[in-house]
This record gives C-alpha cells, structure tokens and sequence, in this order.
C-alpha cells in the first residue's frame, strides 16, 4: 500500500505548535517541581508561551497557504484570530494566575477539599490552589489556536474537544461555591458532549453529500475545499447536506452560547471560578466564531441562500432572549452570561453578511468584546467580602462611593456593553450592522437595534446601584489587586477606549486579513 | 481671523478644563469653582470672537474644519457652522458661566464630591458645543450620544427628589432615540455610499420609501430629544429632579439639539420624506402646544411646571420648522434662543426660590414677595418673558412663527395662538400663587427666605434679562445671521417658495 505523509510547514503551524509543547511541558513542571515553586513557574512558562506563539503569529503574518494535506489553511482570518485568542489569552492566565487578592488563589487544591476545612485554611496559609490550571488552559488556548485554523470538519473536530475538554475540568476548580461551580461542570460537559455528538453526526452526513455529489471520480471528502465545489456545483440532493449543516451548526452554536443552545451559560458562567468565566467568555467566543465563520464562509458559502434565513432567525431569538433575560437578573456574573448571549446574536448578524466588510467586521467585534469581557469579570473577582466574590447585585450598592477609582472602570466597560459611543462597544457595533446592512440583512439590524435598547436597561441597573444608591451594611469592600489583576484589569479597559476612540488601525488590519484562502 | 480653527477648539477646551477639575482632590472645592468658571468664561471670550469672524452673508457653512479619523469608514472629524448652529453656539457659551455660577452652592448640599460636578459641567458642555458643531453624521452622533453620560450623573447623583428614576427614565428615552437614528444613520451611510460628509450626503439621491425609513429613524431621535408630544413625558420628571443649573442647560441647551437636528439633518437630507411627513408633525407640535400648557397650569412643583412650559414652547418651535416658511422658520430658530434664555432664567430663579426654601412645592410659597421683593421681581420678569410679552425677546419669535404659519397654514396658526393665552393663564397664576397674595405664614420662618438675592445671583440673572430686552427691541444681529441659513435649507434644500405678500391697493382700501 502507498501512503504518502503530506508536506507540513511547521512553521506556519509554529504558534500551535509552542502551546502545545508548553503544555506538556508544563505537565512535566507538575510532575517535577516541588509544590511551592510551582505556581511561579507555570505562570512564567504559560506567559513565555503565549508571547511566544504571538511572536511566531506576527512573524507568520504574511502566510496565505493550506498545509498538513488540507487539514490546516494559514490565512489572515486564522493569523488574526490567532493573534486575538493569545492576546486574550495571556490576558485570561493573567487573571488565572492572580493570588494576592485572595490568600491561596481562586482555585481548589483538590476536587474534594471543602471550603473552610483543615486542608482549605492550609490552602490559605501557605499551600495555594491547584497549579494544574496552567497547562489546562495552556491545552485549551493551544485547541483553539488549532481550531481557528481547521479546514476540514476533522481537524476542527479535534481541535473543539481538545479545547472543551480542558474547559471542562477548569470550571469544575472553583475554591469557593464549590457545589455551584461542580455543578456547572457536569452540566458544561453533558452538553457539550451532546454538542460535540451533533457536530459528530452532521459531519458524517455531509461526508455522505459530498460522495453522492462527487459521484465515482472523486469520492467524498470533510476538508473544505471538497465540501464547498460539491456545495456549488452538485445537483444531487440536498437533504444531506441541509440535515449535516444543521447539526454541525447545532455543534458551533452550542459553543457560542446562541439560543436555544445557550442555557448552559449563565450556570456554567456563575459556577466557574471568575478568571476562568472571563476567559471562556473572551476566547471561547473568539475561537467557536473563527471556526463558524470559516465553515460558513468557506465550506457552505454556495448555500449561503438557504441557511442566512435559518441563523439569522437564530441571531435575532439569541439577541432577544439574551436582552430579555438579562433585565431579570440579580446576579451580575449571571447578567453578563446573558449579555454574552445577546452579544453572541451581534456577532451571528455580523458573520452572517457573507462578504469580506461581514468578516471584518466580526473580527474587530471579537477583539473589542473579549477585551471588555475580561476586563469586566477582572472587576467582579476584586469585589468581595469574607465569603468570597460578592456577586449579588444589590450587593453592589453604593459601591461608587467606596472604591470611585474602580466603580467608574467599571461604568465605562458597561456603557462599552451598552454602545455608547468612543467605546469599543460602539464601534464594533457599528462595524456589524454596518455590513449587515451592506449585505441587504435589514431585518436583523432593526432586531439588534431594540434588543441594544432593551438590553440598556439592565447595564444601567448595575450604574444606578453603584452610584446612586447609598452604600448599605452589605456592601463589600473591593480587595486591593494585585499586579497581574491590575495589568489585565489596565489592558482591557485602555483597548476598550483606544478601539472606541481610534479603531482605523485595528479596523485596517482587520481588513487586510478579511480573505480565507480556499 | 477666520482661519483660527474655532470649532474644534471650542469643542476640545471645555474638555481639558473637565480634566484639570475632575483630578483635583474632594477638598478643594472651592478652587474647582474657580476654575471651571474661568474656564467657561474663557470658553465664552472664545466664542464671541467666534461670532465676529463669522461672516452672516457668507457661505451657509463657515469655519469648516476637517481631520481624518476613520478612514475607511469616510469618518471625519468635519467641524462646521451655519448661522442656526453659530446662535446655539453662543447661547451655550454664555448660559454655562452663568449656570456654573449659579450652582456655587449645589454641590455641597448632597454630600458628594464638588469638583466632580463641575467637571460633569465643563465635559457637558464640550459635548453640547461638539453637537452643534458637528458636520459630520458619524461625529453629530457621538456627540449626540455621549451627551447623555454626563448630564445622566448630574441628574442623577446631583438631583433632589426621585433623582434616581428621573436619570434612568431620561437616559433610556434618550438611548432608544438615539439607537433608531443609530440604524438610520446606517442606513444612510449604506446609501450615502459610505460616506458621512454632511455636504455630500446633501447631494445623494435616495428612493422614495428608503428615504422615509430614515427620516423616521432621525425623527424619532429628535421628536425624544427635543421633546415633541408623545414622547414628552421624561422631561418633566428629569427637569423636576435635576439640579436648577442642570435643568436650565437641560432645557435651554440640549433639547435644542431635537429642533437643530431636525433643521440641519432631516429637512436637508430627507427634503421629500419632510415634506410627506410635516402635516403629522404640525399636528404633533399643535397637541404638544395646548396639551403641555393645560398641564402646566395643573402643576404644583415649580421645576416639573417650568418643564411643562417647555414642552409647549417646543410645539412652537415645531410648528415654526415644518411650515417651511422662512418668516416661520427664522422665528423657530429665534424661538431655541430666546427659550434658551428665557426658560433658561426661569430656572435659575426658581432653583434660587427651591434653593431657599428647600421645596419647589408652589402651596410652599404664598406671598414670597414680601420677603425677597427684587427676586420675586426677578420671576415675574422671567416669567413675562416666558409668555412672550412684547417687548421681551420671545415675543419676536413667536410672532415670527405665527405670522410666517399663517401665510401658508390659517388653522394651523389659530389654534397655534390659543397657546399663548394658556401661557398667560399658566405664568401668570404661577407668579400669583408663588410671591403674591398674603404671606404663607410658614414661609416666614424658613431663614433661607429672609435674604433677597446676593450678588452671585444678580450677576448670574443679569446678563440673560438685558439679553432679553435687548433681542426684545433689537433682534436684527441675531436674525442676520440665522435668515441666510434658514433661507438656504428651506428654499434650497426643501424647494419652497415664501408665498408673495399680498398686498390691498390703494383703491381696494378706499372701497
């Protein structure tokens, strides 16, 4: 038998390539190390990595090309997607690596320690919390690195579980609230695992479209490439195909948190630990985007007629719900949860303009929400009492009054989520409709409209608590950060300003990546 | 003279002078008024030279200004006035100084930080002077937006009774405005071919139905904002709860920006969809005239009254802009100045009664007259000028607006007139209630009755009752510069023609 190893770049697979070896790595450190160095040396490997891969992205820019057979296309979306996950990324461990804030950090050392026992008051005083966290989210970035950069539905279905997987495990670590948070996990990856079948299943049907398509001369084929020529100029039927992209949209969808496969977010987002909530927040997104895109943009663009109707009726339920059902929130990670949801409906009106201003314009989104996300969550995981974070709203109360310096932080990543403008929020909003409406998509500009009114109005809720309301008993004091808080914390809410203010530079080179090489 | 790129440094100055007020610390209140006072004076010094190098029979658009900002968005930073936006300009150039002087002694009294009101004040202020001067859409909208933010903690943190719910109320009525103009704006930009250039966005051609979409979406932004009937019913309960000096550029100022919006964006952009639309919006105006001043006669809070009044002077100001005339449209463009000074005072002089009183309940006062002669003298001035007696500047402007109605609409003006015995009804009986009539005798043993004005509040209302008698008598250096730009939107813009006046002859006469 002749088997042929097809040609690989390795270094244009080098940003994915130095995640993962870092995180095996840092499973040796794990395994080597002794426990009280630990800590410092996950967290400067897993930095060292992510600047790593972000220099290798930045030297790679250039690269249009399709390598490892048709398994992995290198092309501008990839490289800015890639860039953005590991900006975002770095910022996240920044956050997952912060321990003065609260004596011990904010993971368990092991899964079965409860909160306040003997072995958790010596997690306090000098153990600290599992450093497993490192590689897990090592893996998880490294997944997603690779899943942005998938182009055919195997590789991407890899690279999905090689990114969940980890997710999984790190929002079950949570040291406080630990029910809650083990909680989340199971349900994140019950439903993930049926998301994940769906995607499974929806794959092997448009396997069987493209044979049929095909006919005896070529046989069928997952990459992309194979599946868009069938997609375009097969008159078979197309029963397979609509059924494989339905489920394998069920899969990405699950993953964006777009309703109806949205409700394990809110649960998932207040059980996990809150540096981990920001971080799937802010790359998640980034990734389960980059890979609907290309699958919507690349592999089905020739069916683009058929599903826009179908997705965008699921962009405008996913804004509505998500706005309606973050007005009734009491629970600030919770409101976020849903105002991600609504975020993840602006997101589908901007990838669903099938054009190079849709992708643009999804991209810069993704950057300037995951910046405001993380910066956001940055903010709840300093504000707490002895019980740990005091993520009740009317906890909140008067908090202007205490800590001004932070509250307004905080306001103005809430007027961003409100798209007010000179905030990032704005803009991208902006950048969307602006090429859904391009796009002759009118309808779901007017729907994003009113879910953004609607939407105000519990953003708002939060701003008269803090500032207009006077301060009660309850009101919990805002821990002083510590420096890598304070970096993510400054990081996100500069990008914020700065792409509000002065988004021409990230828009052009936004632009400039908007090409998928097919 | 005319190169000093006005606009944009009298956008960008109130903002520095926030900044510098906002870092300094809580203690040093006093040093914070200062500044920022000279600071909007400066402001003030700025813009009268502003006025001198503006040409009024010169090009419509003057002092343009233009820097790239989103490139490839067509986003520009494009400053430029007409008249209608020069008169704006002065008008806030010179009710700031005045507000922030009249609120000396806001601040204190809720026991939050002083320095930071004043800078919410200067930061409001180069918002409002970057909306009118604005000629960009994309730059109009910021503005337009970012406006709320500020004049949102003033309400809200600075506010008396029921502040909270006023700021919420007023923001989210505002936010949902500015979101349907945001899709217009859009909109327009897709059509516009991706530019925002407010001269070049003059020129396109839009069908017919698309054209009516986005006026409706600018529309509703402005009928909120400005506030038209029915969209009304936040202003009375934010001007109710803002502070008077908040509340005066609240009123005076930033509703000002609904009726210059629709004047510079929806008449000369949308000329045909105006045109379809303006029977509804005369007929909103008219309900907005009688209905607003049948309220005002009902209230009893002084500022939700002053608020109400307003509301009926914008009808006015509607009716004026839609009957495209440009008697009537002048004098709609008059009316936002002389209100803004006019209503403008009445604030000020009832926050100085609330101020004293700790109430703005009208069954609070009752003969108030007897205890502080010059001030009560004071309201019942302002209160004549807000009713538009001849002589004072709003009589002009309304006169303007009916006569310039009449010519092309009778009914319109008729009914438009039955507000101006409301008006009488409504000032009249307030000023009545208020410092007439036996003395309340609770009122006598309030202290903070007993003290007629001081001379922070002399200088304070001064200026705006000379500006009144003095635009009363001899309007003509305003009315120069805002007929040329009136003149242009309706008969370029829109097409109209004033009717020729008929004139009897002699003959006829002697018949």
């Amino acid at each position: 038998m002749d088997l042929k190893l097809p040609p690989i770049d390795y270094a244009a697979l080098a940003p994915i390539l130095v995640l993962f070896g870092a995180s095996c790595l840092g499973i040796l450190v794990e395994a080597i190390l002794p426990r009280a160095r630990r800590h410092l040396a996950q967290l400067v490997l897993g930095l060292l990595a992510v600047v790593g891969a972000l220099v290798a992205v930045v030297l790679n820019a250039h690269d249009r090309l399709v390598t490892a057979g048709s398994a992995v296309a290198i092309d501008g979306p990839t490289l800015f997607l890639q860039g953005a996950i590991l900006v975002l990324g770095g910022m996240g461990l920044l956050l997952i690596g912060e321990r003065s804030v609260q004596r011990g950090g904010e993971f368990v050392a092991h899964a079965a320690v409860t909160v306040g026992s003997p072995e958790d008051q010596r997690q306090a005083a000098d153990e600290g919390g599992a450093t497993e966290v490192y590689p897990l989210t090592l893996f998880a970035i490294s997944g997603m690195l690779l899943f942005v950069a998938a182009n055919d539905l195997l590789t991407m279905f890899i690279a999905l579980e090689v990114f969940s997987l980890p997710l999984y495990l790190l929002c079950a670590l949570a040291r406080r609230r630990r029910l809650l948070s083990q909680e989340a996990a199971l349900k994140y990856f019950l439903l993930g695992s049926y998301a994940s079948a769906f995607f499974l299943f929806g794959m092997a049907l448009v396997y069987g479209f493209t044979v049929g398509a095909g006919g005896t001369t070529s046989g069928g084929g997952v990459d992309f490439g194979t599946i868009r020529t069938a997609v375009t100029d097969s008159d078979a039927s197309e029963v397979l195909l609509f059924a494989g992209l339905a489920l394998l949209s069920i899969g990405l969808l699950f993953k964006i948190a777009a309703a109806p496969f949205h409700v394990w977010t809110p649960d998932v987002y207040q059980g996990a630990p809150t540096p981990i909530t920001g971080f799937m927040a802010a790359c998640t997104k980034v990734a389960a985007f980059g890979g609907l895109l290309r699958v919507l943009h690349v592999a089905f663009s020739g069916a683009s007629w058929d599903f826009t109707p179908v997705l965008g009726g699921i962009a405008v339920l996913t804004m509505l719900v998500g706005a309606i059902l973050a007005v009734t929130q009491t629970d600030i990670k919770r409101l976020l949860a849903y105002s991600s949801v609504a975020n993840a409906g602006y997101l589908l009106v901007g990838a669903l303009a099938i054009s190079k201003d849709g992708l643009s314009s999804t991209m810069f989104y993704l950057v300037a929400y995951g910046f405001t996300v993380l910066a956001a969550f940055g903010v709840v995981t300093l504000v707490r009492d002895a019980d740990g974070e005091a993520t009740h709203l009317s906890r909140w109360a008067g908090l202007g009054r205490r800590s001004p310096l932070l509250a307004g932080l905080f306001t103005f990543l809430l007027l961003a989520f409100a798209g007010i403008p000179l905030t990032s929020g704005f803009t991208s909003k902006f950048a969307v409709f602006g090429a859904a409406l391009d796009a002759g998509q009118s309808w779901l500009v007017i729907a994003g409209v009113l879910t953004s009114m609607i939407l105000a109005f519990p953003y708002l809720r939060v701003v008269v608590m803090m500032w207009l309301s006077e301060p009660g008993e309850s009101t919990p004091t805002v821990s002083l950060p510590g420096g890598l808080t304070t970096t993510a914390l400054a990081i996100g809410v500069l990008a914020t300003l700065v792409l509000g203010v002065a988004p021409a530079p990230l828009l052009d080179l936004a632009n400039g990546a908007a090409e998928f090489v097919r | 003279m005319s190169d000093f790129p006005f606009l944009s440094v009298l956008t960008v100055a109130p903002l520095v002078g926030a900044l510098v007020v906002v870092f300094l610390p809580a203690s040093r209140g006093e040093l914070a008024k200062r500044i920022a006072l000279g600071w909007s004076l400066l402001v003030l010094v700025l813009s009268v030279f502003m006025w001198i190098a503006f040409e009024a029979g010169g090009d419509r658009l003057q002092l343009r200004e233009s820097y790239s900002w989103i490139p490839r968005w067509g986003v520009n930073f494009t400053f430029a006035a007409d008249g209608i936006a020069l008169v704006m300009l002065m008008l806030i150039a010179l009710l700031v100084p005045l507000v922030i002087l009249a609120s000396w002694h806001d601040a204190e009294k809720s026991k939050r930080s002083v320095p930071v009101y004043f800078a919410l004040l200067l930061f409001l202020e180069c918002t409002m002077i970057g909306v009118f001067a604005a000629a960009d859409v994309f730059l109009f909208y910021v503005f337009f937006e970012v406006m709320l933010v500020p004049m949102y903690f003033l309400i809200g943190s600075y506010g008396g009774h029921q502040r909270q719910y006023a700021a919420v109320k007023f923001f989210l009525y505002s936010l949902v405005g500015g979101l349907f103009m945001l899709a217009a704006v859009i909109g327009l930009w897709v059509v516009g071919g991706k530019t925002f250039d407010w001269q070049a966005l003059t020129q396109i051609d839009i069908s017919t139905g698309t054209e009516r979409w986005l006026f409706l979406g600018f529309f509703l932004a402005f009928a909120i904002k400005a506030p038209f009937f029915p969209f009304h019913t936040w202003l009375p309960d934010a001007g109710g709860a803002a502070p008077a000096g908040s509340a005066a550029l609240l009123v005076g100022v930033m509703d000002k920006v609904g009726t210059f919006g629709i004047l510079r964006y929806c008449l000369p952009l949308f000329p045909e969809a105006s045109k379809w639309f303006a029977p509804y919006a005369i007929a909103l105006a008219l309900i907005g005239i009688i209905y607003a001043a049948l309220l005002a006669v009902g209230q009893n809070d002084l500022k939700r009254l002053v608020s109400y009044t307003s509301i009926a002077h914008f009808g006015f100001i509607g009716v004026g802009i839609f009957a495209f005339t440009t008697q009537a449209g002048t004098g709609a463009v008059l009316y936002m100045v002389n209100h803004g000074l006019a209503t403008g005072l009445l604030f000020l002089v009832v926050g100085m009664f609330v101020a004293r009183r700790g109430s703005a309940l009208i069954t609070d006062f009752g003969g108030a007259g007897k205890l502080v002669p010059v001030l009560a003298g004071v309201l019942f001035f302002a209160g004549l000028a807000s009713l538009a007696l001849p002589g004072t500047a709003p009589f002009i402007s309304e006169f303007l607006v009916l006569i310039g109605t009449y010519t092309v609409n009778k009914p319109v003006a008729i009914i438009a007139t039955a507000g101006i015995i409301l008006a009488a009804a409504y000032v009249l009986w307030m000023v009545q209630r208020t410092t007439q009539g036996t003395l309340n005798p609770a009122l006598s043993g309030v202290e903070g009755m007993r003290r007629d004005m001081s001379v922070r509040e002399k200088v304070v209302v001064a200026p705006l009752i000379a500006l009144l008698l003095l635009l009363g008598f001899y309007p003509k250096p305003v009315t120069d510069v805002i007929n040329p730009a009136v003149q242009a939107t309706m008969e370029q813009d829109l097409g109209k023609q004033d009717p020729a006046p008929t004139v009897g002859t002699v003959q006829e006469a002697h018949r």
